[in-house]
């Protein structure tokens, strides 16, 4: 993979690559920005932001619920029992495995949604410098036209403490 | 108080996994020996049969029972600590969450076992689970242990997958910083962590859902096997206020657990910089918070129980409060309320030995409330002809025993393998700063709706 990236120092000249990139013209689906906290402080830290994570983990309790249902009435009326007169299917009882059944559900959507969103390798998209991990914020492009990397360069270059490398 | 920032943050967080000293073989070797007791005891009640352990008519829950609930219990400390710190954004909260949802994940697995080291033939475990067979056994599906088998399966996976989540990026970084073998081992459990706004938006989403979740499965939790006594005919049982009584208890000993956790920590690993007094003063008031709710439940139960003056439940109430219990009661009474009261509520002993002291009185108070609401209720029914007492035996000594090693065995590994201290977590709370550089316009904060 083909990539021209700026490593910089601090949230601020991070930014200032983003935004300097933006005015070269790149759209912010084309800018990687990777670093080793989340970077809620500044603008670029919310890109991409939105995800229907909450909506599938509300799905993924309605899909719990309704197996808990399902599994509480089957299992109660395949084998009944008479235990001191009491209904054969009881809410009270079963809404306890319901209420169980619900929230495993949920926590499953939420870790599947996490997994195929963010998780997963997208292909063309593995840029990363292990100097990230000692704090340095990676702002860059991956797979860029060849016509591109010098204005690119150009624009990662200008913030303060930049760290200007291209791959391969 | 210093305080560690990046490249540091690395270093002093990244020494126990990929430096060893001689003392992380000695404590293995150490809690190790009590394990292998622990198992050489279970095997021998096994062998043997029951008869070696002290269960015998009409006592057959004990302090396999009261392990049970106790480590049940313990497990508070973790996610549902965590859980409600992350939604309410404590910042403190940071180098706390993981040393505490360690504890929740080890302490439901050392609970979960005994249900098993309970059984005379754990070989024939599964007779146990309510299928239907052809062994003529009509499984009621209505019963209480079937709400546990649900309830504890459901918050052992959420707990684990809450402690999973939050591990990634840090796996990340130990990629990053180690090589062969160990940096091939990390790489795969990293899942290609590099760290977009997209994967820590996903994460972040991803924890404040869990936590949401979490939340009320860990107080459903405790509340179902408080059911496993309520829910039955026996003096002192069959109340209603077991419910939140069983898990204001649980969350009380599970603090007791962090705090005494977090003391070891800092200590043995040199996290000084990281756990600060700070930490154990904010936790130890919400102990002090505990403890005076402990003692409102307990009131209530005595109270009631008194006033109703029903001659089984007073058998029972005078055995605990006067008579061959009483030693057990009030050491308990002690540990739970007097000492934490003292301690905690005082500000200058609301120290991290005064933490330490109070929680250990905490954890030794909370296992005899579990041993004294089984065992004097069973030895005390409604008809004298079922009156019997309990005493225990070598082999149940050593398997409790061998329990608390295990705990610290398995946290010893942990804090081996894996950062005990949230790198990124730690590192995110470096600069708080309340304002967005730039200001967010609505179209960077409503950004694209995808996955």
């Amino acid at each position: 993979m083909k990539a021209v990236y700026g490593l910089y120092p601090d949230g601020l000249s991070a930014q200032d690559a983003v935004n300097r990139l933006r005015a070269a013209g790149l759209a912010d689906r084309d800018i990687t920005v990777i670093s080793s906290q989340p970077m809620e402080d500044y603008e670029f830290g919310h890109m991409d932001k939105s995800t229907w994570m909450w909506w599938l983990a509300c799905l993924g309790g309605l899909v719990g619920m309704s197996f808990g249902l399902v599994l509480s009435w089957y299992t109660a009326t395949a084998w009944p029992m008479n235990t001191g007169g009491l209904p054969t299917f009881a809410w009270w009882p079963k809404l306890i495995i319901i209420f169980e059944l619900t929230m495993l559900g949920a926590i499953f959507a939420t870790v599947a949604t996490l997994v195929v969103s963010a998780l997963i390798p997208r292909k063309g998209q593995s840029l990363y410098d292990p100097e990230v991990s000692d704090g340095r914020i990676l702002v860059g492009v991956e797979n860029p036209a060849d016509e591109a990397v010098a204005t690119l360069e150009t624009a990662l270059r200008a913030p303060a403490g930049a760290q200007v490398k291209q791959t391969p | 108080m210093s305080h560690p920032t990046g490249v540091r943050i690395n270093n002093d967080l990244l020494r126990p996994l990929l430096l060893t000293s001689w003392r992380f073989y000695l404590l293995v070797a150490f809690f190790g020996g009590f394990v292998v007791a622990g198992g050489i005891a279970w095997g021998s009640q096994i062998y043997y049969g029951f008869g070696i352990a002290g269960l015998k008519w009409p006592i057959y829950w004990a302090f396999y029972v009261t392990n049970f609930v106790f480590w049940i219990g313990i497990s508070h400390a973790g996610t549902l600590i965590s859980a409600i710190l992350r939604l309410v954004n404590a910042g403190w909260r940071r180098p706390v969450t993981r040393c505490a949802e360690v504890i929740t994940v080890f302490a439901l697995m050392i609970g979960a076992m005994f249900p098993i080291i309970h059984l005379g033939r754990p070989w024939l475990a599964f007779w146990l689970f309510p299928y239907p067979s052809d062994r003529l056994i009509w499984p009621n599906f209505r019963s209480p242990l079937v709400w546990d088998f649900f309830a504890i399966n459901t918050y052992l996976t959420g707990s684990i997958l809450f402690l999973l989540l939050p591990m990634i990026p840090d796996f990340a970084v130990v990629r990053d910083k180690s090589t062969g073998l160990r940096r091939r081992i990390y790489r795969i459990v990293a899942l290609g962590w590099r760290g977009t706004p997209k994967q820590w938006h996903r994460l972040e989403s991803a924890m404040q859902i869990m936590a949401i979740a979490i939340i009320p499965v860990a107080v459903s939790v405790h509340t179902i096997v408080s059911f496993d006594f309520s829910m039955a005919p026996i003096p002192m049982w069959n109340t209603t206020i077991f419910g939140p009584y069983f898990v204001a208890g649980a969350i009380f000993s599970g603090i007791a657990g962090l705090l005494i956790a977090m003391a070891v920590l800092r200590k043995f690993l040199h996290l000084e910089d990281y756990l600060h007094p700070v930490h154990f003063e904010n936790l130890g008031k919400l102990l002090l918070v505990m403890a005076l709710l402990w003692g409102y439940f307990v009131f209530n139960e005595r109270l009631v129980t008194y006033y109703g003056n029903g001659p089984a439940e007073m058998t029972v109430f005078w055995q605990t409060q006067r008579r061959s219990f009483a030693p057990l009661y009030w050491t308990m009474v002690f540990g739970n309320f007097v000492l934490p009261l003292v301690l905690m509520g005082i500000r200058r002993f609301r120290t991290i030995t005064g933490c330490v002291i109070a929680s250990l009185g905490v954890v030794v108070g909370m296992w005899l409330e579990r041993f004294l609401i089984i065992v004097p209720s069973l030895g005390n029914k409604y008809l004298p002809y079922s009156f019997g007492s309990y005493s225990p035996q070598p082999a149940e000594i050593v398997v409790t025993v061998a329990t608390f090693a295990a705990m610290a065995l398995l946290y010893v590994l942990f804090a081996k393998f894996i950062p005990i201290i949230s790198i990124w977590e730690l590192k995110a709370g470096e600069h708080p700063s309340p304002v967005l550089i730039p200001p967010a316009t609505e179209e960077h904060r409503l950004g694209e709706l995808h996955l």
